[in-house]
């Protein structure tokens, strides 16, 4: 039982309680940490609790919701009350959050059990995982290898079935790449479709929470569970949520997909790559789809427009750590050197370049030609985008350039890591919603489809996802190394 | 090696980071490539286009004028790394 | 930058002022926490104003329309299409280290002060802005504490900040723009705008030049500023202080200023050389502001008669002196005291006198305020009333009126509780005055050789036969008409 749909359908049929499921899911946790370490915090009594507190509401007859005795876990980004939250980084390790995240608040209100905060990138900026302060996590498929960033810890967890649900955040490609690097689904929602009040902050234009499952139908309940209205977010779209399970598909017939003919391109340097992809465009058509050339004209200047836009965002959201009021504090003799040396001892390089970049890119004499000029490309690459689903329902190309690397292959070459947000970044930037779904193996490594739709199109997305999911069934075609799922995938 | 136009120096101070020596070296060595791809940016003919203000359409997003419960003062102040009495304590200003 | 300019005495100050007006709303800025004073340190917060990790700012709906409303009462364009800004630096009374602003698109831009003299001083533009929270310098001083401690009570709080262009010309001026700008602001009920309790800051631009000259001097700014008289002070004092250095040949340099209440100086609190890049960039928290016209009007009908058309109006339509309608439009809840007082006895002119004189005097000697009071208009007015009657004299109504503005006493009440009421009744006067005549023969043969005083003398007996309460007018009358 690796699902939650079926963990939640078994205990609603007194087949097994929310209890038996968070203690499998702790005890899987246990058997795989010493090889993932995908986990910074884990909240044992608190989860048996809540799976008590369930398990009672359901011996009432409450309807305890969508993700009823579902255990989960959730990337250390967002604020749970009375547990560390350290966002992956020394300058929060020991803060403890008065209050909890509206997506932490919304999973327990639908009856997820969430048994631990996840391991990932510091403030969330990386691509491997191999930035957080704390510790690297291993990919379940091969442990020598990185697990993706920067939900990397949430991407392992549910890649070796400890739970079958994890949430991460994605504000380039930190849910879509992980998730392909594990051999999982994973969905970034769009902007505004998922409350970011308690998540701690990287780019405020482009975080967005989403969810991390074995399959698209969980990925389906797990963001209808979160998503909707929330009037402690400015930027949340006050947009009705759909029953997402209710739109997925088993067939494509009557869809147009849109092939990217730039990165089509790119990807046509590696061989297997490329044959991979095009054997899942070609499954897709093999559903019933209809594929069309479309073009992102403005897609190659993701790269450089993400890397002014979210580090100008994230210098000034990182500001407020100092020492002053909460996080770690190194002295000085007066206010202003402690809050250089605390910012110089808490934050680690991959931080420190990117707050380094994004002041420059908004300083005096620089603004216009930096930061202002990158918004305007950036709506170029909307435009793109708005053109391209004029002629597709739904757009398929790659989520990543390579399969999983080895730990320490990237890590110190900036750019070279930068570069794996390539297939992510431009919808990113344009704010739309695109996920990754398990598209085959190369060198008997995951490797991940991205799917993309226009803006509040998830059902959209969701539904051919699952018609693909279904037709092909990659995640069902190996077992991780480390896996503590039920029986073999396979 | 790539121009890298960045005054590290000057901007560490304005972010109230400062950096080593060797930081701002390696630093600076690697935003060279970036920078590459920046200047690309440099190149786009963006005059008639409109910076993205935001990214999904929404205005006037206000809340009505009510009070909502504050934090219990010792939630406030629980991860204070010092307090003295109901305040945050911190180093002297010099300005 | 210095500038050559003649003798020191032909130059003339140019002044613009910034004003920081806290508002009202009940709530923060962006969070739901009570906007109050004198609460327990850091009781009056939330992750929202702490700034902690994860935390975003809703933006509150009054304060935008508590600054529209200003905006409208001062004459100013209201902004189609406005947004928040992010100001980035760091201090320790700065929760995120950024201050959520406005920068080149505020909600206001343009209107006018009008100064009692007529002149009119333009504003550039009104924006909203969060206020910072308050920092505590163990020891005397922020030069000789070890440490600071720091309250974020007042952090998130809504401000308005008003600036002017530089069109005042004199301390006396910026006075006066600042007690309009003050009326203005406690008429729309906006803010209390006390500056002893900081609900209204002021800094000042101060830069001296040719007379005559269109360009503007070096200008430095003034901070500290508790009082208006501080204000006034400081002015002067900076202007004496320019003048002083281009005599003795020195530059003036560009900077900011703190103004030092007890020694009457200003002294350098940091030089251009630091100045801050604010790295200004539109929130992304925040969603822009458009707003509809049709509610935008509807605010404007919610105004209530602004100082200067009250004052204008006391002045063409009751005959009032400006000097007295200036007065009495101190304060809205006054002035609206005085117009019921002015209906109520249906003599304006008798209302002002007795609001700006007695009315006041009793007030003081009880420590009250009008609105403290428990004396209601239409008493008052009943009071002027029974005067302009003749039911009681002038003179006793000013013992009436105490019991009646502090206690709200009825003055009737009054009046027949202490035998107030004067004798009005002719034939009654008469007997007196025939038996003040009769019984003093001698002094009618003064008057009729014609000693005026022995009038008065008459006068005295008439009131003396009838204990004081004959009606003095009518005691005058009779007798004149009796002695031919």
């Amino acid at each position: 039982m690796n699902t939650g749909h079926e963990i939640r359908d078994a205990i609603a049929r007194h087949e097994m309680t929310a209890l038996e499921a968070a203690e499998m899911a702790l005890a899987a946790i246990a058997a795989t940490e010493p090889r993932l370490q995908a986990y910074l915090q884990l909240m044992p009594e608190r989860a048996l609790a809540r799976a008590r507190e369930i398990d009672a509401a359901i011996a009432r007859g409450q309807d305890v919701g969508l993700l009823a005795g579902v255990p989960v876990a959730v990337k250390d980004l967002f604020c749970t009350q009375g547990v560390r939250t350290t966002a992956g980084s020394k300058i929060l390790a020991n803060f403890v959050p008065p209050y909890s995240a509206t997506v932490v608040r919304r999973l327990e209100a639908q009856g997820a059990i969430i048994v631990g905060k996840t391991n990932m990138d510091e403030f969330a900026m990386g691509s491997s995982c191999e930035n957080s302060a704390f510790k690297a996590t291993h990919n379940p498929w091969s442990i020598e290898d990185v697990p993706g960033g920067s939900s990397g810890g949430s991407a392992a967890t549910v890649g070796a079935r400890c739970v079958p649900i994890a949430f991460g955040t994605d504000t380039g490609g930190s849910i879509r790449e992980p998730a392909s690097f594990c051999g999982i689904v994973g969905v970034k929602p769009t902007y505004g479709r998922v409350s970011r009040y308690g998540i701690v902050a990287f780019a405020s234009s482009l975080d967005q929470a989403g969810p991390m499952t074995v399959d698209v139908r969980d990925s389906a309940d797990a963001l209808e569970a979160i998503a909707g209205y929330d009037p402690m977010d400015s930027t949340s779209a006050n947009v009705d949520v759909p029953h997402y399970a209710g739109r997925l598909r088993e067939d494509l017939k009557g869809v147009r997909i849109g092939i990217v003919s730039e990165f089509d391109e790119s990807i046509a340097a590696d061989k297997a790559m490329h044959a991979l992809y095009q054997r899942a465009y070609e499954d897709l058509r093999a559903l019933g789809a209809e594929l069309v050339t479309v073009s992102l004209p403005h897609a190659k200047y993701g790269l450089a427009t993400y890397y002014l836009i979210a580090p100008a965002e994230a210098s000034s959201n990182l500001a407020r750590y100092d020492g002053a009021r909460y996080g770690l504090r190194v002295d000085g003799p007066d206010v202003f050197s402690m809050f250089d040396a605390t910012r110089a001892a808490g934050f680690g390089p991959e931080v420190k370049r990117r707050v380094i970049l994004g002041t420059y890119a908004l300083s005096s004499g620089y603004y216009d030609a930096y930061y202002v000029r990158a918004q305007k490309v950036r709506t170029l690459m909307k435009k793109d985008f708005d053109e391209a689903f004029e002629r597709c329902d739904v757009i398929a190309c790659p989520a990543v350039s390579c399969p999983p690397f080895q730990l320490g292959a990237k890590s110190q070459d900036p750019v070279a890591m930068y570069l794996m947000d390539y297939f992510t970044i431009p919808m990113s930037l344009a704010g739309i919603p695109a996920m990754s779904v398990p598209a085959g193996y190369v060198d008997e490594l995951p490797v991940g489809l991205q799917l993309v739709a226009p803006a509040f199109e998830e059902g959209r997305m969701l539904g051919v996802a699952h018609a693909y999911e279904q037709a092909t069934r990659h995640a069902w075609a190996r077992t991780p190394m480390v896996y503590a799922g039920e029986g073999d995938a396979a | 090696m790539p121009e890298v136009p960045i005054d590290i120096a000057h901007v560490a101070k304005l972010a109230r980071l400062p950096l080593t020596a060797e930081e701002a070296e390696r630093f600076s060595a690697q935003f060279g490539r970036l920078f590459e791809f920046i200047r690309e940016l440099q190149a786009l003919d963006v005059e008639h286009v409109h910076p993205t203000a935001q990214v999904i359409p929404l205005h006037n997003v206000l809340r009505a004028d009510e009070i909502r419960p504050c934090l219990d003062h010792d939630a406030a102040l629980q991860n204070a790394p010092a307090t003295e009495g109901p305040y945050f304590k911190m180093p002297r200003i010099l300005e | 930058m210095s500038k050559v300019i003649g003798a020191a005495t032909d130059t003339e100050a140019v002044i613009g002022l910034e004003a920081h007006v806290e508002l009202l709303t009940q709530s923060k800025m962006f969070c739901g926490c009570r906007n109050a004073f004198g609460a327990p340190p850091n009781t009056l917060v939330c992750p929202v104003c702490l700034g902690l990790p994860g935390s975003l700012p809703v933006a509150n709906a009054r304060a935008v329309e508590f600054l529209c409303k200003a905006g409208t009462a001062l004459g100013c364009t209201i902004a189609d299409y406005s947004k928040f800004d992010r100001k980035n630096y760091f201090y320790p009374d700065m929760p995120k280290n950024y201050q959520i602003s406005q920068y080149d698109m505020p909600l206001t831009t343009g209107g006018e002060v009008t100064l009692p003299s007529g002149k009119s001083v333009r504003l550039t533009r009104i924006h909203l802005e969060e206020d910072t929270g308050k920092n505590v310098h163990a020891g005397e001083s922020i030069a000789r504490s070890a440490y600071t401690l720091v309250d974020y009570n007042r952090a998130g709080v809504p401000l308005m900040e008003i600036v002017s262009e530089p069109e005042i010309s004199s301390a006396a001026e910026a006075e006066e723009y600042l007690a309009e700008l003050k009326a203005v602001m406690s008429y729309i009920g906006v803010s209390d705008v006390k500056m002893h309790e900081g609900s209204l800051r002021c800094d000042a631009n101060v830069s001296i030049r040719p007379v005559g000259s269109h360009e503007l001097g070096t200008k430095v700014e003034i901070k500290n500023l508790n009082s208006f008289r501080s204000v006034g002070r400081a002015i002067d004092h900076e202007i004496e202080r320019m003048r002083a250095c281009l005599r003795d040949g020195e530059r003036i340099v560009q900077e900011t200023r703190g103004w030092d209440e007890s020694s009457g100086t200003t002294h350098s609190m940091r030089s251009k050389e630091l100045a801050h890049d604010y790295r200004y960039f539109p929130d992304p928290d925040l969603v822009p502001l458009e707003l509809d016209r049709a509610l935008l009007s509807r605010w404007r009908d919610e105004l209530p008669e602004l100082p200067a058309a009250k004052r204008a109006r006391y002045v063409s339509d009751f005959g009032l002196s400006a000097y007295d309608a200036g007065v009495l439009t101190g304060e809205r809840s006054d002035a609206e005291f005085f117009e019921a007082v002015a209906a109520a006895s249906g003599n304006p002119k008798q209302a002002a006198n007795w609001m700006m004189g007695d009315v006041r005097k009793v007030l003081d000697r009880a420590g009250l305020t009008l609105a403290e009071a428990k004396g209601t208009p239409a008493q008052v007015g009943s009071l002027i009333a029974m005067v302009a009657a003749g039911t009681i004299s002038g003179k006793a109504a000013k013992e009436v009126i105490e019991p009646v503005i502090v206690e709200g006493r009825d003055p009737g009440d009054v009046v027949a509780q202490r035998g107030l009421a004067q004798t009005s009744d002719t034939g009654a006067v008469a007997a007196f005055v025939d038996q003040a005549v009769t019984a003093n023969a001698d002094s009618v043969a003064s008057y009729k050789a014609g000693k005026e005083k022995a009038f008065e003398f008459l006068v005295g007996q008439v009131m003396k036969l009838s204990r004081g309460k004959a009606n003095v007018e009518m005691v005058r009358g009779l007798l004149k008409e009796r002695l031919g």
